[in-house]
């Protein structure tokens, strides 16, 4: 294994994937989950990934953030083989993951606590998160006491307390309704615009993911793989009209008959 | 909406224990049943009235030897379902052992503690103590394994440390497990309280009960387990509004589904 330090000549990728398989033991045979798994990301890239359930994409997820190993292959952040858990990530999960018996300013801390940093020097900073997203006044509720939108919208604040390099989102708005998603859309894109973070974006919305990324990686399952990497040159700042664009439109129809192809949705 | 069907809830039992009584004490007149046999509702609760130091005397008693007995088996049973969480090891042999044993009446070990720690107040506590711990070591443990794998994996992701994972996490989200395992604590602290009385007491509403059975005197037995009837209730609603100090986050939640 030591061997396998990945040392690359020029312009390194900042996420580095070679050819990750990931296998899960199961009683008579190895259940395939990822195959052939290879892409690299530009540091202050936005990335989507789409594809069906069960094409693994949660999956590779959680071995870009570290909190599950490969079956073979590898995946380097900044040319360091992800073992544990990177210093600079942090992770937006498709439930908003809130602790209940905290405030909300307290769960935004969180992360700030797990880390074993002091919670003073991150107290300001949280204030004008949660005032940046609209969570004025909200701090010392708790989050039984929001709405779903508002919920994420603290899940959000929490990830970024910590200014991560690389936020890993995963179906992060599938569980709110069409017009606090688009929202929230509208936020994370002028977010990244402003930021320039490393982003990897998993969704089940074609659109979603096409409004958001540099690139749309396509996954398919059985096993799951990639099927194709769609750039998507929109010029940027994107707003939400943008969707009604016909260059947009072409975007979203490619990406909708390749899953049409693997027969998983009619082609209209 | 919840306040409403609560009191209204509470107006039922209040109205059904009043017909209850009215009941008895009629029929207790009419059939002119012998007070040693059924003393009468009336006869009971003025057996208490005309002596309240004597009943406040021993319900402090039993109150001192349950509240004593339930907080050594509560701090005791978080942290053995801590330790239990936390240790594979203590997993497979403490707590195995422990599940095995929750079958045996515990109460049947009450004449052995008083062989151990002699006829004082000691061996009443460990036996409130004893019984109480293991429906509040099972629920806590069952709590703190009961865990959202995205909190565990926010946590990783941030590399907390092992003892941030279980204070800050785990702990806190197994506390609506603790206060259920408590409420079934504290009524079985009560019940081996009396339990200890019985064996060996010189005091307490247990050995008023014990000595009143000796003397034919069931007026006095009544009242004794009157006054424990609503010691039990009162104690298991202090613990119950302690909860609901605690932990609004759960109480809310558990109205709104039964709503």
């Amino acid at each position: 294994m030591e061997s396998e330090s990945v040392v690359r000549s020029s312009d390194p990728a900042y996420i580095s994937i070679n050819d990750v398989e990931k296998t899960y033991a199961a009683d008579e045979s190895p259940i395939p989950a990822l195959k052939g798994i290879n892409l690299d990301i530009a540091a202050g890239e936005f990335v989507s990934i789409v594809g069906p359930s069960g094409c693994g994409k949660s999956t590779l997820l959680k071995c870009v953030a570290g909190l599950q190993g490969v079956s073979s292959g590898s995946i380097s952040i900044r040319q360091q083989q992800v073992k544990a858990p990177p210093d600079n990530m942090a992770i937006v999960f498709q439930r908003d993951v809130l602790f209940d018996w905290r405030t909300v300013l307290d769960n935004v801390l969180i992360l700030v606590e797990f880390r074993g940093l002091r919670r003073q020097d991150y107290e300001q900073r949280a204030l004008e998160l949660l005032k940046d997203y609209g969570l004025d006044g909200y701090a010392h509720r708790f989050p039984w006491e929001l709405s779903g939108g508002m919920r994420q919208r603290v899940a959000i604040c929490r990830a970024l307390i910590v200014d991560p390099d690389l936020l890993l989102m995963d179906e992060p708005f599938g569980a709110l309704d069409a017009m606090t998603r688009d929202d929230l859309n509208a936020e994370l894109e002028r977010l990244w615009y402003e930021t320039r973070k490393t982003v990897i974006f998993i969704t089940h919305g074609i659109d979603e993911a096409v409004y958001l990324a540099d690139r749309v990686v396509v996954m398919a399952r059985n096993p799951g793989r990639i099927a194709e990497i769609v750039p998507i040159d929109i010029p940027r700042p994107r707003p939400l009209s943008i969707r009604q664009t016909e260059e947009f439109g072409k975007y979203v129809q490619h990406i909708r008959h390749l899953f049409a192809s693997m027969g998983l949705l009619k082609a209209e | 909406m919840s306040y409403w069907r609560k009191t209204e809830q509470a107006r039922t039992i209040l109205v059904v224990l009043a017909v209850l009584v009215v009941v008895w004490e009629m029929s207790v007149r009419i059939f002119g049943i012998r007070s040693f046999l059924l003393p009468a509702p009336t006869i009971v609760i003025s057996d208490i009235i005309d002596h309240p130091a004597f009943f406040a005397r021993q319900s402090l008693y039993t109150v001192y030897v349950t509240s004593v007995g339930f907080f050594i088996a509560l701090v005791g049973g978080v942290l053995a379902a801590i330790a239990i969480v936390s240790s594979s090891f203590i997993d497979r042999t403490f707590y195995t052992l422990l599940v095995a044993t929750n079958s045996i009446p515990k109460v049947a070990l009450a004449p052995l503690f008083v062989i151990w720690l002699g006829t004082g107040g000691a061996p009443k506590i460990a036996i409130a103590a004893i019984i109480a711990i293991f429906p509040i070591v099972i629920n806590t443990t069952v709590g703190l394994r009961a865990i959202d794998n995205d909190m565990i994996d926010l946590a990783r992701s941030a590399r907390a440390p092992r003892w941030d994972v279980m204070m800050k996490v785990r702990f806190p989200n197994a506390l609506p497990s603790v206060f259920a395992g408590a409420k079934i604590g504290i009524s079985f602290a009560l019940i081996g309280a009396i339990v200890g009385e019985f064996v060996a007491g010189e005091q307490g509403l247990g050995y008023v009960i014990l000595t009143s059975q000796a003397t034919f005197n069931s007026t006095r037995a009544f009242a004794a387990i009157l006054v424990l009837g609503v010691l039990g209730t009162i104690m298991f609603f202090m613990i119950e509004a302690v909860e609901r100090w605690m932990l609004p986050w759960h109480v809310s939640q558990r109205s709104q589904k039964g709503r």
